[in-house]
């Protein structure tokens, strides 16, 4: 049986993508661990995160697990959710300025306070709600619609140095990244466990990817 | 703009069964909450949201076994409301599988208990409940309060000041209620939804007196609401989720479909 751990160390709530990921294949053993021993033992792993970023960083430095998260993002299929894709950045200036793991070259940074709609209505911050995700070609696209609604929720958003690890961009009015990629790593600002149909289909991807492209 | 006005039906449970709204008289049963919320997902709902009128404390277990249920097999935002009082009773709604919590009245007799819940779970998962109802004067400028114990009991506080301090305090989100139009079907106070939504700078839904589609378009359009809420007109399959989203879509609006 292949086995799937959700990386818990103490930022938001896990139950929802564990729940998801059962849902989506079944016969995964799924697993939510902040042990070493078990997210290196994995077959995959799963970096979610919601909150602040500092409190984030902080609590893996706490947890012993910057190590582990570099080491499981180094050799098996790895996705990060919402702050689990912006703490693979170099920093976020979110906090201040916090210096995140930089598994990926880049900044993570605010919305602009003074947004418009076409409209000229303003917009909100955070940006939440269901939006277009513009892909790239991935395997983990697979079977999932060009421009397929997902849902957000965040108030920052990565910007990659390189811009070909900016796998799907959406736009909040301008074009952000709200995914990157690179060899094994395959990560993503919006909630695939709060996506329906193409969230389900995204995760189904995800356990069966080799990590390869 | 390719951000989506989100259409949240709600689903009033008491004891665990859902019932038409707290406001009517005669309660109808309307259904097992988790057949309802099924029901909605399949129709394409963008979240769904529970509110607990269970009045006795012992039998709020119950809504904790319906969010676990539901949360197992529906795959989009849930917000549970309803009694929430304590950082427990947050913790155990976000266990249950919930994504936000509503804050109604514990909000308005402690403020600070929405700074802490922000800092615990994070603005994300926090909604502020606010019941509003109008107190100016016929010949006076618009005028809103803040009402507790289902719009029986005013406090004093004006509802936009109290939009703005609850989102310096972590609110990531303000579920609006209009406690003159909960119930009547004549369609949300418009100019109440327009004035907290350009008051503040998280997203508003609106909720109370929708009696039919058009009142859906009107909150998004008129109201500038960035999410609608509606109760009873999806409870009898009067409309379908479906049907309201091709109608607000008719109207202009961007919406998931």
């Amino acid at each position: 049986m292949s086995s799937a751990a959700v990386i818990d160390y103490g930022m938001g709530n896990l139950h929802s993508i564990a729940k998801a990921l059962q849902h989506a294949q079944p016969s995964t053993d799924v697993l939510i661990a902040s042990d070493a021993d078990t997210i290196l033992h994995a077959d995959r792993v799963v970096f979610p995160g919601v909150g602040a970023i500092r409190d984030c960083i902080a609590a893996l430095h706490e947890k012993k697990l910057v190590e582990v998260i570099k080491q499981a993002a180094n050799d098996k299929p790895f996705l990060g959710i919402c702050l689990g894709m912006q703490a693979l950045l170099t920093d976020s200036e979110e906090n201040n300025h916090t210096d995140c793991l930089n598994l990926f070259a880049g900044h993570v940074v605010h919305f602009d306070k003074n947004l418009h709609d076409e409209t000229g209505t303003a917009l909100k911050i955070p940006h939440m709600g269901w939006n277009k995700v513009t892909q790239q070609s991935h395997p983990l696209w697979n079977n999932i619609a060009q421009d397929s609604r997902f849902y957000f929720v965040h108030s920052y958003y990565a910007v990659p140095e390189n811009a070909q690890e900016c796998i799907a961009s959406s736009e909040y009015p301008d074009a952000f990244t709200c995914a990157i990629a690179r060899d094994n790593i395959f990560a993503v600002q919006f909630h695939p466990e709060k996506s329906q149909h193409a969230g389900l289909q995204l995760l189904t991807n995800f356990l069966n990817w080799d990590g390869t492209n | 703009m390719a951000l989506a006005k989100r259409i949240i039906p709600c689903l009033d449970v008491d004891n665990g069964r859902v019932v038409k709204g707290v406001k009517f008289v005669d309660i109808r049963d309307a259904g097992d909450p988790v057949e309802v919320a099924r029901r909605y997902d399949r129709e394409g709902a963008d979240e769904i949201t529970f509110l607990d009128i269970t009045a006795t404390h012992h039998d709020r277990d119950t809504i904790v076994h319906v969010v676990e249920q539901v949360a197992g097999e529906v795959f989009i935002p849930l917000t549970v409301g309803g009694g929430i009082r304590k950082l427990e009773d947050i913790r155990r709604m976000l266990n249950a599988g919930a994504d936000k919590v509503g804050i109604n009245s514990a909000a308005v007799f402690n403020p600070e208990f929405v700074r802490d819940a922000a800092e615990k779970f994070g603005s994300q998962c926090i909604v502020v409940a606010i019941d509003a109802k109008k107190v100016s004067a016929p010949d006076e400028a618009d005028r809103w309060e803040i009402f507790t114990h289902g719009g029986r009991k005013p406090t004093g506080i004006d509802a936009i000041e109290w939009a703005i301090k609850m989102v310096d305090y972590g609110a990531g989100e303000i579920l609006l209620t209009s406690m003159d139009r909960d119930g009547t079907r004549e369609g949300f106070d418009l100019p109440l939804t327009r004035a907290i939504s350009e008051a503040v700078a998280v997203p508003v839904i609106a909720s109370g007196g929708v009696g039919n589609l058009e009142h859906l378009a009107d909150g998004v359009i008129q109201g500038k609401a960035d999410a609608v809420l509606a109760a009873s007109i999806f409870h009898f399959a009067e409309y379908s989720v479906e049907h309201a989203k091709q109608h607000m879509q008719s109207r202009g609006i961007e919406v998931r479909l």
